[in-house]
């Protein structure tokens, strides 16, 4: 697969909010253009979603429905099993694939309970988490997904207090512990990595879940150019580690050539300055080096023990 | 064809039954006392077969009505049932879905509200969800909840409507009391609800973006839309409500009048109490005096005309409130219908009357008490109160 | 404006994708990209990075849409063959 072989549609028009460089646009893009034909599409309140529907403009061509912001998966559920049922009664002719798109606090936080219940259910969707860390729309406020160390608005690099002082949440192992076919993380920085996992989600038979890291310029305090240069770095420093889970299975997708030290993620974000002055912290950055470096080993061991 | 039966149902039996008629596309609901019984036997209808539906087992009221939205929104057609809690859990997607103008239907099995926790019936519930733009139609017996049950579909489908429908009844006092229930034929059901057709659905050949941000350039247009559509659609739920009883020989209204000829005060009731109230009435008509009876069947929208109609002409009127509005002027029945008559020229004296809190059981001599208040107050034409508790031991309220 | 008549169905927005007749282009404050085409190699990597899909792909090159493109620089930031620079917006193309 090549880049020119995706298609050119834009199901998400341009004309939309969202600041320059936002790591949601580049995402969503892409995440679009693994599909043949529209999807459905249930949007979790967010930058994305408020960007996207000032009224009376909407950057969608896909039908496409926002009822709240904790709700996501339920929706899904509701659009999937509806579905079904027209199907089976003769008033739908076709499978539309049902698309859910919610951001980190959308679903690492307040839209947990309904992403689980409806991943135990089993309905057939794939759910997208575009997580930049952070509850963006809000005005950059921490989040389960926000880093250790990283300033927010409600995690700020106090006199006393030097940003989030608890670690990330993990995600991913909350997902894939409710054995669903396929769930993977993709950065918009390794394109045909995303829509090669994206085909494997759409083709899934059940739910399917992928975490895409969305780089935030006005959040994480990085000048915009650099959106797809740190989606990079994370994948290169293992800050954000790209892999799938296929039936239980652990594949590790982008293996660094020379894993990098997290500082070269680090430095250039204004939400971890603190960490670099007044004086640098070595204390934190070590810490956060060791976790990174022993989730990386988790990850290479998972990959191990359930290879076939 | 299947012919009309006699079935003893409890509330809840019927209102499943009823659901089972009407072919829903998609169910989704989260069980609580007193509404069990429905998502029960629903279950039940769909694993024999009985029912072609998908049934979500949601995991809260929260998703169960998001869930719905979801489903509603694909054109298909759908139903919820909860109560009390649950209900408030829902309160966020409530107005979802009657601003997407959304067509679910949901049973709800009136109870309290914690705190203390108290599965037994009051209207605290759906009485505090009054302003999410939903319609709302209170029953008396397991026989209503199964006719309108049947009715709140054809209602929210309609095209001049289109919105989401709760239809209540009082837990364990409906919910669990088994009576006679004349059923109808599958086909006369089908006959008086054709398959619904949905107006915008979520489509792939017509993409349509729903659940926009309203910028305060738009907001109050798209708002004021809403409030046209619910106000008009009183005339809408009149019509379906007389070709109802007009199919099937029934007699309902969205105010029904009990011994109002010559009645010079009047209890207004809503739901269950009715029963209770009304033989509290005949009790008094007995002794002669002019006491008589209103039950007011659709709280939302108010059908305010309709009621200045009823009540004028009489001295005072006692309003039942199955709840209270807590620090202001009883139950939000009682400051209602107050609003409503404010501006008549003659209009009667108005007390609110909250009873039955908690499953707090009123009984005739409640109501004789408060008719006995009513004629007084009518006599000496000064009303003193604005309300008082029925059921409730201590100063200042209607003993138990 | 539209009234509370005329304004579609419970705001629902029945023109998919009709932001697109929305400008962007004057978001950009200083500098905007500019491609050179002889240095291109329609590698389409800036197609596929751009968040705004300001970059038009035709049959055999890349053209940027200046009524879209915010000017945030990730296409001459990402382009490996140095054919995007972010040119000052007085400059000529
Ligand atoms: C029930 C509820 N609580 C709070 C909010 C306010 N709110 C809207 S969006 C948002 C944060 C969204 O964060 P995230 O899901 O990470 O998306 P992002 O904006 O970062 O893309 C919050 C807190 C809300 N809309 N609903
Ligand atoms: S705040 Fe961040 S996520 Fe939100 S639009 Fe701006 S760049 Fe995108
Ligand atoms: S990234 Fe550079 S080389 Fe590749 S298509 Fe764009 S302008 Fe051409
Ligand atoms: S500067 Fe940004 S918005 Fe403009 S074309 Fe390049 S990537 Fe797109
Ligand atoms: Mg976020």
């Amino acid at each position: 697969m090549a880049l020119k072989s995706l298609p050119l549609h834009e199901y998400l028009s341009s004309g939309h909010r969202l600041c320059a460089g936002c790591g949601e646009g580049v995402t969503i893009r892409q995440i679009l253009k693994s599909f043949d034909e529209p999807p459905i599409i249930c949007n979790a309140t967010s930058c994305l979603e408020v960007s996207t529907t000032p009224f009376p403009y909407t950057s969608w061509r896909t039908p496409w429905i926002h009822p709240a912001f904790e709700c996501t998966g339920a929706v899904a559920a509701g659009v999937e099993a509806a579905q079904k049922a027209l199907i089976r009664k003769g008033r739908k002719k076709k499978w539309d694939v049902v698309l859910a798109l919610a951001g980190d606090g959308g679903t690492y936080d307040i839209g947990l309970q309904s992403l689980s219940g409806a991943l135990e259910r089993g309905h057939k969707f794939v759910y997208v988490c575009y997580t930049n860390d952070a509850y963006m729309n809000t005005g950059i406020q921490r989040s389960g997904a926000t880093p250790r160390a990283a300033w927010t608005t409600t995690s700020p690099a106090g006199k006393v207090i030097p940003g989030k002082t608890e670690w990330q949440k993990d995600l991913m192992k909350i997902v894939v512990a409710h054995d669903i076919p396929y769930a993977a993380t993709v950065s918009p920085s390794y394109p045909m990595d995303l829509q090669r996992k994206m085909k494997k989600a759409i083709q899934a038979d059940g739910p399917s879940f992928i975490l895409a890291l969305t780089p935030c310029p006005r959040g994480w305090r990085t000048p915009p150019y650099l959106t797809i240069e740190l989606g990079r770095l994370a994948v290169q420093t293992c800050m954000f580690p790209l892999y799938e889970v296929e039936n239980g299975q652990y594949k590790i997708t982008m293996k660094p050539k020379r894993k990098l030290p997290v500082e070269y993620y680090l430095r250039p974000q204004g939400r971890f300055r603190h960490l670099f002055t007044p004086k640098t912290r070595h204390d934190i950055i070590n810490a956060i080096q060791a976790y990174v470096d022993k989730k990386w080993q988790e990850i290479q061991k998972l990959e191990q023990l359930t290879q076939q | 064809m299947m012919a009309r039966k006699v079935l003893a149902l409890n509330g809840d039996e019927a209102a499943a039954y009823a659901v089972k008629q009407c072919k829903p596309d998609v169910i989704a609901a989260y069980p609580i006392t007193p509404q069990t019984i429905i998502v029960e036997r629903l279950s039940d209808f769909v694993a024999d077969g009985e029912l072609d539906a998908e049934f979500i087992s949601a995991e809260s009221e929260h998703s169960a009505l998001s869930a719905c939205i979801g489903a509603s929104a694909m054109g298909a057609r759908t139903y919820t049932a909860t109560a009390s809690q649950g209900l408030a859990l829902m309160y966020e997607m409530l107005f979802v879905a009657s601003s997407f103008r959304l067509p679910i239907v949901m049973s709800v099995a009136n109870r309290a509200l914690n705190s203390p926790l108290n599965i037994w019936n009051d209207m605290s519930d759906t009485m505090g969800a009054r302003d999410c733009g939903w319609i709302q139609i209170y029953n008396e017996n397991a026989q209503e909840v199964y006719d309108f049950t049947i009715q709140s579909f054809r209602i929210a489908e309609d095209h001049r409507v289109l919105l989401p429908v709760m239809v209540c009844h009082d837990g364990f006092v409906v919910s669990h009391s088994t009576e006679g229930v004349e059923t109808l034929s599958d086909s006369e059901v089908d006959s008086f609800l054709p398959p619904r057709t949905p107006v915008y659905p979520l489509d792939v050949e017509n993409p349509v973006t729903i659940g926009c941000v309203g910028v305060p350039e738009y907001y109050p247009e798209i708002k004021y839309q809403q409030e046209v559509a619910t106000k008009k659609s009183i005339q809408t739920i009149k019509e379906i409500i007389n070709e109802f009883n007009e199919s099937f020989g029934r007699n309902y209204d969205i105010i029904e009048k009990y011994q109002m000829d010559g009645a010079e005060v009047a209890l207004l009731t809503i739901g269950s109490a009715s029963g209770t109230a009304k033989d509290a009435v005949d009790e008094m008509r007995a002794e002669g005096k002019p006491v008589g009876l209103l039950k007011l069947r659709l709280f939302r929208p108010l059908p305010v005309e309709d009621l200045r109609k009823a009540l004028s002409g009489l001295k005072a009127v006692g309003v039942i409130d199955r709840h209270i509005s807590f620090g202001s002027m009883g139950g939000a029945l009682n400051m209602e219908v107050r609003a409503a008559l404010y501006e008549m020229r003659e209009r009667p004296h108005v007390m609110g009357f909250p009873a039955g809190l908690g499953g707090r059981d009123i009984r005739v001599e409640h109501f004789i008490k408060i008719t006995e208040e009513l004629l007084r107050i009518a006599e000496r034409d000064v009303l003193e109160e604005d309300y008082r508790v029925v059921g409730c031991r201590g100063p200042g309220c209607i003993g138990p | 404006m539209k009234t509370w008549e005329e304004v579609p169905f419970a705001g629902y927005i029945l023109e998919p994708g009709n932001a697109e007749s929305y400008r962007t282009g004057d978001w950009r404050s200083r500098q905007k990209p500019v491609i050179n085409q002889e240095k291109c190699t329609f590698c389409l990597l800036c197609w596929i990075y751009c968040p705004d899909g300001a970059i038009t792909r035709r049959e055999s090159k890349v053209e940027i849409d200046y009524y879209h493109c915010k000017g945030c620089g990730i296409c001459a930031y990402e382009c490996p063959s140095g054919a995007i620079r972010m040119k000052s917006e007085a400059e000529e193309a």
